[in-house]
């Protein structure tokens, strides 16, 4: 063996090795034990079975379901409301503060989600710092209960989630050509004209990107719901740790989780075909 | 070619505390084709940004055909632009590209179909129209950025070094298919480019620019001749400078120093005594001599330094007694079939009277 | 008009973000147990948590997680994206894709997924398959850091090193890894803050054999506030603004 076939040997495999182990089996699994039967003693019987499925359709979780994608949804098109103006002012601030102001998103983008949520609830709770104000400031007379509400659950969402929002639009709308606006000015086209005909379109990954970022953490963040909402709220992502740890289906679960990770492969598709559009590829 | 189409009036354009463009008059004539020269940085791109909107002037007044577009956006003047590097949709195909300015307006569907596939077929692009924009070659973008702007039949199309990105084959090849196509259109051609060579090709007209100043408008032929000053002539081709010195002035001529002889000139700036002067020669202007010409014309010696063939030409490095370089070409024609030369060879140069260029030195 | 507008609400999503974490910290030096009220400074807190040693013990296993899985996932990351960037082979963009899928992939679906995986495997839940579970999900941030590295500059510089006779692995130890170290540096900070910070996945893939940090305080946290709590996160998010400020200026380093 030459060097260079050791090192590219080696290089290769041990990600092959790792993707395929730690990522492409437990996934098959997955898909493998939605099909299966629940057993109370060993999980599952190795029995083939679509009830789980079917299951999924019982008025009882698809109202979860159907809830939580809704909240999921406007979660995501609240945060794309608000990210995209400020993606653009963003990008029109001058390069040596730009650096700073974007460096202060990057910090709550890695921030741990669980502090942040937790940060929340001494804002909100019923003798919390917005109510003070909003007593003080004679708005209100009785403290709100923001807390443990669906509307809390909500407000967590988005505040967890907007800086994976802002990030890759930005990214995207930074390497905008200018010229491209500047074109379709010249050919005739209005700023409205210009923004749904140029602009939209060719920051579409971005939003995309952006919206994969949010809106599939929205369905499965289930510490929000536990932390801002008490039990009354549930996102999917409740509803499969409470499959695998308190009621012990693990098909019903996986069969769950399945279902969220084809929502993920649509959105991928969409991102995917986004950037085809401009023959750009992933690799660049 | 008397009506004006583009009038520029004491425009002036800063940016920061740079000058981009400054008190500049100008008026352009309808069919012409006309090429701002100039090298980087001169203002020669501001003031087609101008002209297209994308910029606004700090004073002075802009007309397009006889209205003053000073407060009309980029979208609401007649003009088109074709970009530098093209700044083609990238997520539309050819055809969408071209017919982008024509929907805008809100013209029917057919009228687009017809109207695009003409142009295209035009600039030999039919058949491509399903293609994306980014599977295109370079010539081939080239002509749709083209394509994509004259579709609308602006008044004035305004191509900012719409060349520069080719190689040089099919740079030579777009510059002769653009003139006819200006011819074709009738639209006037505003052509920004910092190559002289392809200026000299295509224009009607040219301005020399620098330093956000107008050096020289006029032809190729006046611009090449008879360069107004120092810079348009170094800017302009190669070109011989030559200190002199006023000695006398006689009627029509002066007689100047110059490289240790006596030389007697035309004086058609009216240089008086005592002036310091350049006298300006082409490289094509001088003639070589194997001997010292035996009349009374001057000439100058020298020795030939070095020769490069070039096909047609031969350019030969003269160095005279002084020490001074003198670049000469010699074309290869029936009447000079002997203009071989060695180096070290001594030579005698001299030109024909009145095809020198005088300049005050300042 | 328009420009104060506009840097209203830029100031606007600034305080959106930062308002709720900056009560949490000056809340975190205020004497009052229960009370909203601020009732004098302390450190009182702060020292509470440094005699916790259940915090503590959790805090050190999350120390031992963090380190053990950073280091090997950028050495592993780094190892991949050299190889996405110069060999092509069979199933390359598929793995590459993959190693994007994963990184987009809900952490809910990845913890399962493991659960289930470790569970039929027969490995038992702890320090183990926790670390597996996070160098799996540091993968992907290293990979895509370095790559983007990678590609950002000239190949003729690796021809160069092979011309003037380095060897395969000569090329990577003094010509690429140099110039790729700043982008492992920051991948090494980054899934070092990443493995810190996971609830989701580690919830599922350890017990209680072997507690972390943010499990400890997610468990804290659902039974509501406490002031020790409002320490341990002003230390935590502290510590996130050190690393992600020293990864940007790592990462900003390549562009002068």
């Amino acid at each position: 063996m030459t060097e260079k076939s050791f090192f590219r040997r080696s290089a290769i495999g041990i990600v092959f090795f790792w993707i395929t182990l730690f990522v492409l089996i437990p996934n098959l699994l997955v898909i493998i034990c939605s099909f299966l039967e629940r057993d109370p003693a060993h999980f599952i019987r190795f029995v083939f079975s679509t009830e789980s499925y079917r299951n999924l359709f019982a008025a009882v979780f698809f109202r979860i379901f159907l809830n939580s994608f809704k909240n999921a949804f406007i979660a995501t098109l609240v945060c794309l409301l608000l990210s995209y103006p400020f993606a653009i002012l963003l990008c029109r601030v001058r390069p040596s503060l730009r650096r700073y102001l974007l460096v202060l998103i990057i910090i709550p983008f890695w921030t741990s989600s669980l502090i942040r949520t937790y940060a929340l609830v001494i804002l909100l709770k019923g003798n919390g710092i917005l109510n003070s104000l909003l007593m003080g400031a004679g708005l209100i007379r009785e403290p709100l209960q923001i807390l443990y509400s669906d509307f809390a659950v909500f407000c967590g969402l988005v505040y967890t989630l907007l800086p994976f929002m802002i990030l890759p639009l930005y990214g995207n709308i930074e390497k905008l050509d200018i010229r491209m606006v500047e074109a379709a000015f010249d050919l005739g086209a209005s700023r409205m004209q210009t923004f749904f005909r140029i602009i939209l379109p060719l920051t579409m990954p971005g939003i995309i990107a952006g919206s994969i970022l949010v809106f599939l953490p929205a369905l499965g963040l289930f510490y929000i719901p536990d932390i801002l909402g008490g039990a009354k709220s549930m996102l999917i992502g409740n509803f499969i740790r409470d499959q695998f740890l308190t009621a012990r289906d693990w098909p019903f679960g996986a069969a769950a989780s399945v279902i969220l990770t084809a929502v993920m492969g649509f959105m991928l598709l969409a991102y995917y075909y986004s950037l085809k559009r401009f023959n750009a590829k992933l690799m660049e | 070619m008397t009506q004006v189409v583009v009038r520029l009036e004491n425009i002036a354009k800063h940016y920061d505390d740079q000058i981009a463009v400054e008190n500049l008059h100008l008026d352009i004539f309808a069919g012409e084709f006309l090429t701002l020269l100039g090298p980087s940085g001169c203002g020669k791109t501001t003031i087609l940004r101008l002209i297209a909107g994308f910029e606004m002037p700090d004073s002075g007044n802009i007309f397009i055909g006889g209205v003053r577009v000073n407060d009309l956006a980029p979208n609401q003047r007649d003009v088109n632009t074709v970009f530098q590097s093209y700044a083609l949709f990238p997520h539309m195909d050819v055809f969408d590209n071209v017919a982008f300015g024509l929907k805008i307006r809100g013209l029917k569907n057919r009228e687009v179909f017809t109207r695009v596939t003409e142009v295209l077929e035009m600039v030999r692009l039919k058949g491509l129209e399903k293609r994306s924009v980014t599977q295109l070659s370079g010539g081939q973008q080239q002509r749709v950025a083209f394509a994509r702007a004259v579709v609308n039949e602006p008044l004035v199309l305004l191509l900012d070094e719409p060349l520069s990105a080719l190689d040089y084959r099919l740079r030579k090849e777009m510059q002769l298919e653009l003139k006819r196509y200006q011819r074709k259109l009738g639209i006037t051609f505003i052509f920004v480019t910092h190559d002289q060579e392809e200026a000299m090709t295509m224009s009607d007209r040219i301005i020399v620019m620098n330093q956000g100043r107008a050096e020289q408008v006029g032809t190729p032929k006046e611009i090449y001749e008879e360069p107004v000053n120092l810079f348009v002539a170094n800017f302009i081709g190669e070109i011989n400078i030559f200190d002199g010195f006023v000695v006398e002035i006689g009627s029509e001529r002066l007689s100047t120093r110059m490289e240790g002889h006596m030389f007697h000139l035309l004086n058609r700036r009216g240089f008086q005594p005592g002036r310091k002067i350049r006298i300006l020669l082409r490289p094509e202007d001088i003639q070589v001599h194997k001997t010292r010409p035996a009349d009374y014309f001057p000439s100058l010696e020298g020795q030939v330094e070095e020769l490069i063939y070039k096909g047609s030409t031969v350019d030969l490095q003269i160095r005279l007694a002084s020490g001074k370089s003198v670049y000469v070409t010699e074309f290869f024609n029936e009447y000079a079939e002997d203009i071989f030369y060695s180096r070290g060879q001594q030579v005698w140069l001299r030109w024909f009277d009145g095809w020198e260029v005088i300049l005050p030195d300042d | 008009m328009g420009t104060w507008c506009k840097r209203l609400y830029m100031a606007g999503i600034y305080l959106f973000l930062y308002l709720p974490l900056l009560i949490l910290i000056i809340y975190s030096f205020n004497r009052s147990r229960y009370s909203t009220r601020w009732t004098g400074f302390t450190l009182h807190w702060y020292e509470k948590l440094m005699h916790n040693s259940m915090i503590l013990d959790a805090l050190g296993n999350s120390l031992i997680i963090a380190s053990l899985s950073a280091v090997i996932a950028t050495f592993i990351g780094t190892l991949a994206a050299v190889a996405f960037y110069r060999y092509r082979f069979i199933g390359r963009k598929v793995l590459y894709s993959l190693v994007y899928v994963v990184m987009m992939s809900p952490d809910i679906v990845m913890g399962i997924s493991l659960l289930i995986f470790f569970m039929l495997s027969g490995i038992s839940i702890g320090f183990t398959t926790l670390l597996l579970s996070h160098i799996t999900f540091c993968i992907p941030f290293v990979v895509v850091t370095v790559y983007a590295r990678i590609s950002g500059f000239d190949p003729r510089v690796l021809e160069a090193a092979r011309d003037l006779g380095a060897g395969e692995f000569q090329t990577f130890r003094y010509v690429l890894l140099p110039l790729l170290m700043p982008a492992v540096l920051s991948g090494l900070l980054l899934s070092f803050t990443l493995s810190l910070d996971d609830v989701i996945v580690s919830f599922f893939v350890t017990g209680p054999s072997f507690e972390i940090l943010p499990l400890k305080i997610y468990s804290m946290v659902r039974l509501g506030i406490k002031p020790e709590i409002n320490a341990l996160s002003t230390v935590l998010f502290i510590f996130t603004l050190f690393s992600v400020s020293i990864s940007q200026l790592l990462i900003k380093e390549k562009k002068k």
